[in-house]
């Protein structure tokens, strides 16, 4: 849960990436969580507002992940965890699913990804060398959800920057991301850079410079992320 | 005329007149809707040379499930159509994977909504549709698009199958299903795209009526076959999934 994970030298921890987030969906938003990360989201306490999860397997209305033994086995959100659900639930088949996504209707879906460019466009489906990937649903939802926020670790393990002036892997999408968290901040692809909006606690600008491979303009009203209390 | 049943006694005689070479849908998401035990059958039965339909390729269930990367590794396979033929995660590695690689069974990488809009299609009587999915993407490469409203779209075509294989709560004599929860997923359009449909069912197959026409999912106009899951461990029940090895959150 929120706050369990203290803020590190390298900055957030995965569920306070996630609750930053959170945070910036709006009152009765349809959101859409992929899988990994993004679907800590549904975690966060973000009080009565009205937000609706959708999972691309039918899912709609679900809640947190549920404790050993409290499971329904027939009920998995789209990264195959067992989720309770809320008031007002509904279960629709895939295509009705993929329907509500081409149609305009998720107001977001929050997508774990390799890689992210300035431009927007991101990568999430195949690695470099490999034949094959995969793609599951975020094609679709990254080509038709009205905004496309994306969750990552700021770097590779080795220590590579992911947040870079081109993709250099094959893309899912171009030109769709609006909103980029990762552990050291909040950022938005501003066409040649990323801007800056918000800033990890103890991280420093200099040393977001360093490990982002485009530029980073930093946002004259710069903040510093709120952790959420436990 | 009274009705004959769709009720089958047993998972082999559902599968028996299987042949080589057929295109097999299977429903599921991760483990509901996924029909363990006909696949199980299928692989008992040994027909080869086989083109599967499915969300994934399998193989990530820990203990392991008979789910399609089991036709895999028996060789019954030629052809995977799937939305994944890698884990989304770049250090997981799924047991098709290699498989793929090598050259040993063929893919085509399909994106989740555009599979189930292309099952969808067929079962409708729809040749082939657009869709604004991976216009921009190397999977757009030398394919149609088509301008409407002043937006790119790329043209995908109908995905008919010989067989259905689906996964369901509850049945009745003339081959009407219910899910429950996510167990629905890719299963109703499945049934829809096939030729011929069975069904596996939890519950005991029902007599005609005993379902309220409101409450059936889908009309047994698309199921030909049903049958239910005798207990554990003849039956394949999926127990809880275990957590993946070095899951962080």
């Amino acid at each position: 849960m929120s706050g369990m994970t203290i803020a590190s030298p390298g900055g957030l921890g995965r569920q306070q990436i996630a609750d930053r987030l959170a945070q910036a969906f709006e009152d009765g938003w349809i959101v859409n969580l992929g899988v990994g990360m993004p679907t800590l989201c549904s975690n966060t306490p973000i009080g009565d507002r009205g937000i609706i999860y959708h999972a691309e397997n039918g899912v709609i209305g679900y809640g947190g992940v549920l404790a050993d033994g409290e499971e329904d086995l027939h009920l998995v959100n789209a990264g195959g965890q067992h989720v309770s659900l809320n008031p007002g639930a509904a279960i629709v088949n895939h295509a009705d699913s993929f329907a509500i996504i081409r149609s305009g209707r998720i107001d977001v879906t929050v997508l774990g990804i390799y890689e992210v460019a300035a431009n927007g466009d991101f990568a999430n489906w195949k690695v470099a060398g490999a034949k094959g990937g995969g793609i599951g649903g975020a094609m679709d939802l990254a080509a038709c959800a009205k905004r496309v926020f994306v969750i990552l670790e700021h770097t590779t393990r080795d220590g590579k920057p992911r947040l870079l002036r081109h993709c250099a892997l094959p893309v899912t999408a171009r030109g769709v991301v609006t909103l980029v968290a990762t552990n050291l901040g909040l950022f938005e692809p501003a066409g040649e850079a990323f801007r800056l909006r918000e800033i990890a606690p103890g991280v420093t600008v200099d040393q977001i410079r360093a490990a982002t491979g485009a530029e980073v303009i930093v946002a004259e009203n710069l903040q510093v992320i709120q952790v959420l209390a436990g | 005329m009274a009705q004959r049943t769709k009720e089958i006694a047993n998972f082999a005689d559902a599968v028996r007149d299987i042949p080589d070479g057929s295109v097999i849908a299977f429903g599921g998401f991760a483990y509901p809707g996924t029909p363990f035990n006909l696949i199980q059958a299928l692989a008992d039965q040994g027909a080869k040379n086989l083109t599967l339909v499915a969300n994934s390729t399998g193989g990530a269930a820990q203990p392991r499930l008979p789910d399609i990367g089991l036709l895999v590794e028996r060789g019954q396979v030629r052809k995977v159509i799937c939305a994944f033929t890698a884990a989304t995660r770049a250090s997981d590695v799924l047991p098709f994977t290699k498989y793929y690689e090598s050259g040993e069974v063929d893919a085509e990488l399909v994106p989740q909504g555009t599979l189930a809009e292309r099952l969808r299609a067929a079962g409708a009587g729809i040749p082939a549709f657009y869709t604004p999915t991976a216009v921009g993407t190397e999977l757009a490469e030398g394919r149609e698009t088509r301008m409407f409203n002043g937006r790119e779209y790329l043209i995908e075509y109908a995905l008919p199958v010989d067989f259905a294989f689906v996964s369901a709560i509850r049945a009745d004599t003339m081959g009407n299903l219910q899910y429950r929860r996510s167990q629905r997923n890719f299963n109703p359009v499945m049934a829809m795209a096939a030729n011929l449909t069975i069904a596996e069912v939890e519950q005991d197959i029902l007599p005609a009526g005993a379902i309220d026409p409101d409450e059936v999912h889908t009309s047994g106009i698309f199921v030909q076959r049903v049958v239910k899951i005798p207990p554990a461990p003849i039956g394949i029940w999926p127990g809880k999934r275990a957590p993946r090895a070095g899951a962080k959150s």
